[in-house]
């Protein structure tokens, strides 16, 4: 999106539900459940929704399945499947789409009750036909090459991997929606059974139910609702690749891309961005990510997360939820980055709310590094 | 044509009689892997097969973790070739942690998932 797009849309309300285990309900069901937590939350109807944005791990179809679901005929749907980066590329459409005038009043929703089914990811895509041989274990296989290639490169150690883990929990401990909120240790995710060298269960996201909705409208008549709105002041998306072996460069993702345009079109920095929200699916992905969109140079990742420097109390605070590593994890993360981080803004957070935020990230990660999308949301003042 | 063959059957076929063909752009030179009917760096449209020199290097590796008596651990890799293409595969002939970056490693066709394909051994010397 571009600077003409800045705070054309707003966040009027967020959502979720299930987090955790969602116990006899299905995917769709919270789905449901957490688009009515959204939409009651910006005190609206699922009559009024006309503008639906959603897709799902199950299905072909899931934005036909989830409007039936729903009871509504919507106007408009963007189904556009990336991964666990969709959610955040919506904003981006669904801004695109109120500002036209294509829709009034456009829902960002998804859920997953992939814990309760199965215990382990659901996902719909097959395995790629030239990878697949060679039983790679979909998607930690992928980025524990990634991690092992930044510590070929940049000494990048495990240590600084775990202190990832080690963060997000301390901020997890915080906040009562979080799925796993006990101890954590660097010794703890370094002892924790290998899955993948070189990474541990512990540098792996959760696996839970759950799901979240976001409720946007134009900017014009976002001060109407009862919670402060949340601007869309930029949002920008790039995808380099979809098999881990076509990855150009294992140290570098399209997140300086996306991150860079997203900046452009906000008119901001990232040494303006006081809550970092990352789509950490393993511990590997935040330090990447930092490194992408310029909190850190290219390769300090690690030293940047050493040591508890993005915990609470610490330089940046990232992950502010507890993350997918301790927060939730239900299949695809993408849509908690924004919700989090337009709680930040709001002044609701569940867990650590930091001191008058008024510019936040959301970063969205689908595939196995593949695409990456960024988001910069802002309060009124930032208009 | 009931004989005609996609680039995927072109590399399936060749693996079958031990032979690893790369698809190679005959307008920029340059090859690719996967294949494709066109070359994913000038676009271009006429492509041709070479015999693979087989020489490469692990560019990335894992060891993906399994329990014994589901057949233990084994490894899972990204091999760069001297023709430039990466594709995934696994070095067999060594422990899968003692796979490497950097190691120079030969292909040969082996089998996978009970289908010919291309596997990597250590280079000698």
């Amino acid at each position: 999106m571009t600077a003409e797009l800045r705070g054309k849309s707003a966040i009027v309300g967020t959502g979720h539900a299930g987090f955790g285990e969602a116990h006899g309900l299905t995917a769709y069901d919270v789905m449901a459940q957490s688009a009515l937590a959204a939409l009651g939350d910006a005190g609206l109807k699922l009559s009024d929704v006309d503008g639906l944005f959603c897709t799902m791990m199950e299905d072909s179809m899931p934005a036909l399945m989830a409007a039936e679901y729903l009871g509504i005929q919507p106007r408009l749907i963007d189904g556009t499947m990336s991964g666990g980066s969709s959610f955040v590329n919506y904003l981006t459409s669904a801004t695109m789409a109120l500002d036209a005038g294509l829709c009034a009043v456009a829902l960002i929703v998804y859920g997953s009750n992939q814990r309760t089914a199965s215990g382990r990811l659901v996902t719909a895509s097959r395995p790629p036909a030239h990878e697949a041989p060679y039983n790679p274990r979909y998607p930690i296989s992928a980025y524990a090459m990634a991690a092992a290639r930044h510590m070929h490169e940049y000494g990048t150690t495990r240590e600084q991997l775990a202190d990832v883990a080690v963060a997000a929990r301390a901020w997890a401990q915080h906040n009562p929606e979080a799925f796993e909120r006990g101890p954590l240790t660097r010794e703890d995710v370094l002892g924790a059974r290998m899955v993948g060298d070189p990474l541990t269960v512990r540098d792996c996201c959760l696996v839970t139910d759950g799901g979240g909705a976001i409720v946007l409208v134009r900017a014009d008549r976002a001060r109407d609702f009862p919670k402060a709105p949340v601007y869309v002041l930029g949002s920008a998306a790039e995808s380099s690749h979809r098999q881990i072996s076509q990855m150009k460069d294992f140290t570098v993702t399209a997140a300086r891309d996306s991150g860079a345009r997203a900046f452009a079109a906000a008119g901001v920095t990232a040494a303006d961005i006081q809550a970092v929200e990352l789509y950490d699916a393993f511990t590997i992905n935040t330090i990447l990510f930092l490194e992408d969109l310029g909190f850190c140079a290219k390769g300090e990742g690690g030293a940047f997360v050493e040591g508890g420097r993005i915990a609470p109390g610490g330089v940046l605070p990232v992950n502010t939820n507890g993350g997918g590593l301790s927060c939730v994890h239900p299949g695809m993360y993408g849509i908690f980055t924004v919700i989090e981080a337009a709680r930040q803004i709001r002044g609701d957070a569940p867990g650590i709310q930091l001191r008058d935020v008024d510019l936040a990230l959301a970063h969205g990660n689908g595939g196995v590094l593949s695409s990456q999308v960024t988001a910069i949301l802002g309060s009124q003042n930032t208009l | 044509m009931p004989d005609a063959k996609g680039p995927d059957h072109i590399f399936q076929g060749a693996l079958t009689k031990g032979e690893i063909l790369l698809p190679k752009c005959e307008d920029c030179g340059a090859y690719h892997f996967f294949p494709r009917v066109l070359c994913p760096h000038c676009h271009g449209t006429a492509i041709s097969w070479k015999q693979a020199t087989g020489k490469g290097r692990v560019h990335t590796t894992t060891v993906v973790r399994r329990k014994p008596e589901r057949g233990g651990d084994y490894n899972v890799c990204v091999v760069e070739l001297d023709e430039g293409v990466r594709m995934m595969s696994r070095v067999e002939g060594i422990a899968p942690g003692e796979v490497a970056i950097d190691m120079a490693v030969t292909a040969f066709v082996g089998e996978a998932e009970g289908a010919p394909a291309v596997l990597f051994k250590p280079s000698e010397g």
